[in-house]
């Protein structure tokens, strides 16, 4: 079955490459696609492959965001070399204060360690709407990229591409090693994963700097493709992309690889019509399908369909990586 | 550090400044008393606590509009959110009681999303408040100045907190909450039921949150975005006063709200909700450090 | 097999969500413009009073006849989608209008910060925006070349309060640089930018800035700073927070009894501070954009009052200025279409440019950044219950009292 993968990932890529030339006119939100990917991908490193729900994941976004327009700004470099130098530095940024961070913060278990990165984020955002050199509370704006329009937007949707694909290889390569049967065992057992000898918290730490550093690196994209930074409603926007991340992963399935993407790629699709059809109520709608997920998915859809048909779902998985039998957390 | 120095220029600020931080605080410990009682009877940490407060605002506010003084918004805020609770424990919540913590956080992400949506397509996003017209109490020559709705929303948050001690203490129903807080299992098969018991919490902490709410009307303003102010600060006093501990929530809850108003005064405004939260996490560090030496030591 | 399928399932809704949109292209006889407004999130009173004024200016325009580009005469439409007072929101919306929608000319949305992030978007894509509610400074800094604005731009928003201050310490025998200013701002860029406003004016005439404090958006009370103001009894407190920041401020300075001679704000109108506080809101000075008793008229509502008998008509509700400035967007872009004779974005964007009529609202002409420079603010007083214009003096319907009195004897 390790051919199914093979064919899934052809086809995704193919898909991926080609999209915005089947559908011009839609190139901006895909690639906000792309971006939602990241996010539930980056998320389930630690909240499904390791047991570790964080709320604060957000943080890392908006730092990269920040860095890269702060960068932008006073560099004096072009428009794109000031974007990458930008995106690097916000990304080792996001990577060492994840870093630093993971000492003290990744010694709590459970739902401290939710509450504690939901304090996080809220405080992100309330430090940077006080600081002034970043713009305070009346945020950034990020300079227009100086392409034409079409090519602009093929620019950032193949820019995200490129960065979800790297963060999908990258997970993919961690997960079918020790890593991922070490952060497994964190997940299904920490103490006991200790008392095998597992060094826990260098493990720990270094998932979280994963998932910081591609989050980081799209966050001085993003801030780009919107085009102007609020503190609180964009770059350390808790209540919208801190949440969305932790939805979408749960609705495709956490704890396997393509859960996220799948269960991105439904939620990105089911706002949109929901922002079309529901004038003024899209918000009730959505928080009627976050019950409804929650209440009657909880394993996500591919955690359903692994319940369902366990044998085909034994087979699909690649030797290595997240196994069938595993309680789900 | 101009504000500092005001402080010591003219001493008798801090007199206003704690009293004007006890008496928010005395609400913050009401609501987040609700919230270590869910907590620890039903293992749920609710993140609808807010949008209970704003709903309870959204009564008096009705109650005011339609000429009735909004005290009396007080009960029946508390009355029609204990409805609201046990309506919403009777459709939702009670499918997720017994699951994992995390996914009990996410369906009342969930609950809180709708009701502060719903509110805003049925009351509009308008900032509204029920005056009581109460007045205010002058001290020390007219430098410091509460009002009289502080001091009585301060009250009524004790009065509150009494009788619930009473009630879990004493009362039947009471005993089965704390028993059921203590082991379901265990309760479960003394003939307890549990399920009442748990719609019954739920919606004693929605009324609890109601009757704040109707106070934060009388005192502050209310709209629909007001909840996660007070979801926020409650999780901050219950984690530090630990659940099941009705002393600590109200200590912690005066001591949150005095903390804030100094901060505010301080730092400046815009720093007051950076300060509560990176105090959230500093006591979250501080306290897993704890626990962690005291792991050692034990082994 | 089974992922491959599930997939294939996932990918329909996908597709479907891709036909959206392709079937709304404007028919021919129509002008279909855009608008992302605030319908749910902090935003909403204003956002609607914003969608009101815009839809009143639609209807009126179609009933009387539609507007004459070229020799063909076209009724106007208006795409909504809501941006839930989020930025991020909102320029993905603009997007949309623009490249799903094709839509080719945009109304603002409310507020600076989601206007600030629908500007590069509207501005990337070449479709003019005209829009009434997005008044920081900031936005006509940044050489866009497509976005205008038809209101007085957030500095001048209490720059007639900061020179009240100084004409009455003169009055009083007093140098304007005895005058102690207290500032409490919302941490948003539309009340950051008031603030900048009030900072320059004050550094001029050489007040002392005693109080500068920045309240977060959430922020569900201000006594700290109050405490802070009774400490240091400054001449003039000016609070800017939106409709929120203007009712808060009159619920707690009259609940805990702060003297201030004169306070001046924003938003007390949306804010309904008289409605709500009654005496406790008098003596307030507030900042308006429009009033509906000023002197202006146009061809298609008449004057400025009987378009707010027109918009109570339909609305129940009188209209705040946020409305008002919405309508006269949409008069502007008719205005030059008209002129323009022409949908070509480019040249209805030079029209624009060289737009110079008056509307209901005010003139408008705008200058080389956008902003409209041919009408000033105006100044209320809350007195006996009413709101009257006191600044400036060729508008002034009553005198400004001044001091306020302290609470003792009110």
């Amino acid at each position: 079955m390790h051919r199914l993968d093979r064919s899934l990932l052809i086809a995704v890529a193919l898909l991926g490459l080609v999209a915005p030339l089947l559908l011009p006119a839609y190139t901006a939100q895909l690639a906000m696609l792309w971006v939602m990917v990241i996010f539930a991908l980056t998320w389930d490193l630690l909240g499904g492959q390791m047991g570790y729900n964080s709320f604060g994941n957000i943080v890392f976004l908006g730092m990269g965001m920040y860095a890269c327009a702060v960068i932008q700004r006073d560099s004096g470099l072009d428009y794109h070399s000031a974007l990458f130098v930008g995106m690097l530095v916000g990304a080792v940024l996001a990577t060492a204060f994840s870093a630093l961070l993971g000492a003290g913060v990744l010694g709590m278990r459970g739902h401290y360690f939710a509450i504690c990165t939901l304090g996080l984020g809220v405080a992100a955002g309330e430090i940077a709407s006080g600081w002034d050199y970043i713009g305070a509370g009346s945020g950034m704006v990020t300079p227009v990229h100086p392409g034409e329009v079409g090519e602009r937007n093929l620019f950032f949707y193949y820019l995200f591409f490129a960065i979800t694909v790297a963060t999908f290889f990258t997970l993919r390569r961690l997960y079918s090693g020790r890593f991922g049967l070490a952060i497994n065992a964190i997940r299904d057992d920490e103490d006991k994963a200790e008392a095998m000898g597992l060094q826990t918290t260098r493990y720990k730490t270094v998932a979280w700097c994963v998932a910081a550093f591609f989050l980081g690196l799209s966050g001085g994209a993003l801030g780009n493709l919107i085009g102007f930074i609020d503190p609180r409603d964009v770059a350390f926007s808790g209540a919208t992309f801190g949440v969305w991340m932790v939805l979408m992963a749960i609705l495709g399935g956490k704890g396997t690889l393509w859960g996220p993407v799948l269960g991105a790629l439904i939620f990105h699709v089911t706002q949109e019509l929901f922002w079309s059809y529901l004038l003024g109520w899209q918000r009730v709608a959505l928080g009627a399908l976050i019950v409804l997920i929650v209440v009657f998915f909880p394993q996500g859809i591919l955690g359903w369909a692994r319940e369902r048909w366990p044998e085909r779902f034994g087979q699909r998985v690649e030797p290595g990586a997240a196994d069938g039998e595993e309680g789900r957390a | 550090m101009d504000s500092l120095q005001i402080l010591f220029d003219a001493p008798i600020l801090n007199v206003q400044l704690l009293l004007d931080g006890l008496l928010i605080g005395a609400i913050f410990a009401l609501a987040a008393y609700g919230m270590a009682l869910v907590w620890g009877v039903m293992n749920i940490i609710n993140v609808a606590q807010g949008e209970f407060v704003m709903l309870g605002g959204f009564v008096a506010v009705l109650l005011a509009d339609a000429g009735i003084h909004p005290l009396f918004g007080v009960p029946l805020a508390t009355v029609v959110l204990y409805a609201v609770g046990w309506g919403l424990y009777r459709t939702i919540v009670f499918r997720v009681v017994d699951r994992d913590l995390f996914i009990s956080i996410l369906a009342t992400f969930g609950i809180s999303i709708l009701l502060q949506q719903l509110a805003n397509q049925v009351f509009g996003a308008d900032v509204r408040s029920a005056e009581g017209g109460m007045g205010t109490l002058f001290l020390f020559d007219g430098m410091v100045t509460v009002g009289w709705i502080k001091v009585l929303a301060c009250a009524v948050a004790l009065l509150t907190g009494v009788a619930l001690w009473l009630f879990l203490k004493h009362s039947r129903l009471g005993q089965a909450i704390r028993a059921t807080a203590q082991n379901a299992r265990a309760a479960r098969i003394l003939g307890i039921d549990t399920d009442r018991v748990y719609a019954a919490t739920y919606a004693l902490n929605a009324a609890i949150c109601g009757a704040a709410g109707a106070l934060v009307a009388m005192i502050w303003i209310v709209h629909p975005y007001l909840g996660l102010a007070f979801t926020l600060r409650s999780f901050v006093i219950v984690i530090v006063a630990g659940l099941g501990n009705l002393l600590g929530v109200v200590v912690s809850g005066l001591g949150l709200g005095a903390a804030e108003s100094f901060a505010g005064f301080v730092f400046g405004a815009e720093f007051q909700a950076a300060f509560t939260f990176s105090l959230l996490v500093v006591i979250l560090v501080l306290r897993s450090r704890l626990l962690a030496r005291k792991r050692r030591y034990l082994k | 097999m089974k992922t491959k399928s599930l997939f294939r399932t996932a990918a329909l809704p996908l597709a479907m969500a891709l036909a959206v949109g392709t079937g709304t292209a404007s028919a021919q006889d129509k002008i279909v413009l855009g608008a992302a407004v605030s319908i749910t999130g902090k935003y909403s009173t204003n956002g609607q009073n914003t969608k009101d004024g815009y839809d009143l200016a639609v209807k009126r325009i179609n009933e009387m006849g539609g507007v004459k580009v070229g020799d063909k005469t076209y009724q106007l439409e208006i795409i909504y989608y809501d941006d839930e007072s989020t930025p991020a929101r909102g320029a993905q919306l603009a997007e949309r209008l623009i490249e799903q929608d094709k839509v080719k000319f945009l109304l603002g949305p409310y507020s600076s910060g989601l206007t600030k992030a629908i500007a590069p978007v509207t501005e990337k894509y070449g479709v003019p925006m005209v829009e009434g509610n997005g008044a920081s400074r900031a936005l006509f800094q940044q050489g866009y070349k497509y976005l205008f604005a038809v209101l007085s731009t957030s500095e001048q928003y209490l720059a007639s309060a900061v020179a009240l201050a100084a004409e009455q310490a003169e009055k009083a025998g007093k140098k304007p640089g005895d005058v102690k200013v207290a500032g409490v701002f919302e941490n948003d860029p539309f009340s950051q930018d008031v603030r900048a406003g009030v900072l320059e004016d004050a550094g001029k005439l050489g007040m002392k800035v005693v109080i500068d404090d920045k309240l977060p958006p959430e922020i569900n009370d201000m006594a700290p700073s109050l405490t802070k103001a009774r400490a240091l009894k400054p001449d003039i407190l000016i609070v800017s927070g939106h409709a929120k920041g203007a009712a808060l401020a009159i619920n707690q300075i009259s609940e805990m009894k702060v003297d201030v001679p004169m306070l001046a704000m924003t938003h007390c109108d949306s804010a309904k501070i008289i409605e709500k506080y009654g005496k406790a809101a008098e003596y307030a000075l507030c900042a308006t954009q429009w009033d509906r008793g000023l002197s202006y008229r146009d061809d298609w509502f008449g004057t400025a009052e009987e378009y707010a008998v027109l918009f109570e008509k339909e609305f129940n509700y009188a209209p705040p200025y946020q409305a008002a400035e919405s309508t006269a967007s949409v008069l502007t872009f008719v205005d030059a279409f008209q002129r323009a004779g022409t949908l070509d974005q480019a040249k209805v964007r030079d029209a624009l440019a060289a737009t110079d009529m008056q509307t209901f609202y005010g003139n408008i002409k705008f200058d080389e950044t956008g902003k409209n420079i041919a009408k000033p603010m105006v100044l209320y007083q809350v007195q006996d219950g009413e709101f009257k214009v006191v600044a400036p003096t060729k508008w002034a319907s009553a005198k400004l009292r001044h001091p306020t009195p302290p609470w003792s004897q009110r």
